[in-house]
């Protein structure tokens, strides 16, 4: 109000109908946010449907392969664990070994080769070690995922460490 | 400064300054019947609502064999999937009511006439466009209800002499509606029809900037000092707006408080479920068919009956070549009893087609 009072001759509108724009302009801009809010958060949860449910896929700690105990040796068998990539390696020792399938470099899908005794990425040349998961040679910068597998009568079950 | 700067900037590419000065002298008149000015632009903003669900829809939709499931899906899986359905079906129904209202507007206002023909005709193939969308896009659920409209949709082209069964294969990819039906009509509704569409619209808006709003006969009769108009930039486009957003809201009410529904699979050894009918905007041109087909009974009620569709669509079509200027006075009011007669047209047989669901 003061400086109204010290520079009259700017003054146009009196100081009643500037509060009147403000609090107009206030309510139009909440209003757009409101409407905003409104159109956005449907459309954000409707596209967002797929990642939220392999959010809860994603939650899966055991995975029970069926069968999977006769796999031969020196052999892979390739599943899902959850949503991602997974392998199971019956190899020539006979020892089991069950690793992420997700290379750490970017993402490809890993490959056992059994004359090699090696995994092998075939994007980018990452080779990892087929028994511990360890990134041996290539650009991988982390290990694979290693799981615990343990074997039975009916098949092999895939978990968590 | 630096708005100014980065304004002359784009300003001496783009002549910015062009646009704005054409927006400043483009004026709307103003009179009694300026409401129905809105409608046109009431139609663009439901078809624009349209496009923005139906790229939604697109992200989780497959034709084809698993139509039906994808859809399912989308109403009962997807977050807001129901709604996003719904708004779009909603808003395909709202925008043919739309431009419906548009066309008769223009039609009663005579806006047709000299120089605005063109704009006439454009937008009387951009209504038949957008049934043809309406047609394709009901299909898309392949549930019963969309199954059954199909197939009795397809009959129709049937009644044509010797190529009719050629061309209802040709649309149904097949003797029946199937998988390979869906598809195509995909094709056509997601593809082909907005790619004749768009164009097409941009063409009539163009006219419409070209040759601004026409005020009716009454108001051209009057002197010029006592025609009042308004600038369109900004009293006009404010209007305007309001308007969209009148619309939206209406929308988004009848798309959340009436969510569109999703019948069961379509089944082709089901028996067609009762009370099965037309949508609303088809219900009129059904039920003239079935009562022509009352009073001329056989093939020739329904030849004679696409004859007559046909000679009645290329009347109201070609109206700008024969209800031409202020001058015909007896013509004008011939397009007048005209309209008012396809007015109640429509209106009557729509009611009987209700009337008379069983």
């Amino acid at each position: 109000m003061s400086d109204q009072a010290i520079t009259p001759t700017f003054v146009l509108e009196e100081p009643g109908e500037q509060n009147t724009r403000r609090a107009f302009l206030v309510a139009a801009g909440a209003a757009g946010l409101l409407y905003t809010a409104a159109l956005g958060y449907p459309i954000y949860r409707y596209l967002a449907s797929p990642s939220e449910m392999a959010l809860s896929a994603t939650a899966v700690t055991e995975v029970t392969l069926k069968d999977a105990h006769k796999l031969p040796l020196g052999s892979v068998l390739m599943f899902k664990f959850g949503t991602a990539p997974a392998m199971l390696i019956h190899h020539a020792d006979g020892r089991w070994v069950g690793l992420s399938a997700v290379c750490t470099h970017l993402g490809c899908t890993v490959q056992y080769e059994s004359q090699a005794d090696r995994i092998h990425c075939a994007c980018h040349g990452g080779v990892y070690n087929a028994y511990t998961g360890a990134n041996v040679s290539g650009p991988p910068p982390k290990p694979l995922k290693l799981f615990k597998v343990a074997v039975n009568e009916t098949g092999v079950e895939v978990s968590r460490t | 400064m630096t708005e100014k700067t980065a304004y002359n900037w784009i300003d001496e590419r783009l002549g910015l300054s062009e646009l704005a000065a054409f927006a400043r002298h483009k004026t709307v008149p103003v009179h009694a019947q300026s409401f129905w000015y809105y409608w046109g632009g009431i139609s663009l903003f439901l078809f624009l609502v349209q496009c923005f669900t139906g790229v939604l829809l697109l992200v989780y939709y497959r034709p084809g064999a698993e139509a039906y499931e994808s859809v399912r899906q989308i109403t009962f899986v997807m977050h807001f999937g129901w709604l996003i359905r719904s708004a779009h079906a909603w808003a395909a129904n709202l925008f043919i009511f739309a431009i419906l209202v548009h066309m008769f507007s223009v039609f009663f206002m005579k806006a047709y006439r000299k120089p605005r023909e063109f704009g006439w005709l454009s937008g009387m193939v951009l209504l038949g466009i957008a049934s043809i969308f309406g047609f394709s896009g009901y299909l898309l659920p392949m549930d019963e209800l969309s199954y059954f409209a199909t197939k009795v949709g397809l009959q129709i082209p049937m009644a044509i002499p010797y190529v009719g069964e050629a061309i209802a294969n040709m649309l149904r990819g097949g003797p029946e509606v199937s998988e390979f039906t869906v598809q195509r009509f995909f094709a056509l509704h997601v593809v082909v029809l907005p790619a004749i569409f768009l164009p097409l619209l941009g063409f009539h808006l163009w006219l419409v900037q070209r040759h601004g709003n026409a005020s009716p006969p009454s108001e051209d009769a009057k002197p010029a000092v006592e025609r009042k108009s308004i600038p369109f930039m900004p009293n006009f486009i404010r209007k305007d707006l309001a308007m969209w957003l009148i619309s939206l809201n209406i929308l988004a009410l009848l798309a959340s408080v009436f969510p569109w529904a999703l019948g069961r699979q379509a089944d082709a050894i089901v028996p067609a479920p009762a009370g099965i009918h037309p949508e609303w905007y088809f219900m009129s041109p059904f039920e003239m068919l079935k009562l022509l087909g009352s009073v001329f009974p056989g093939e020739f009620g329904e030849i004679a009956g696409l004859l007559l569709f046909t000679v009645g669509i290329g009347l109201w079509v070609l109206i700008p070549f024969y209800d031409i200027g202020q001058t015909s006075g007896q013509r004008a009011r011939a397009a007048h009893y005209f309209g008012l007669l396809a007015v109640f047209a429509l209106l009557a047989t729509t009611v009987i087609g209700y009337w008379t669901i069983r």
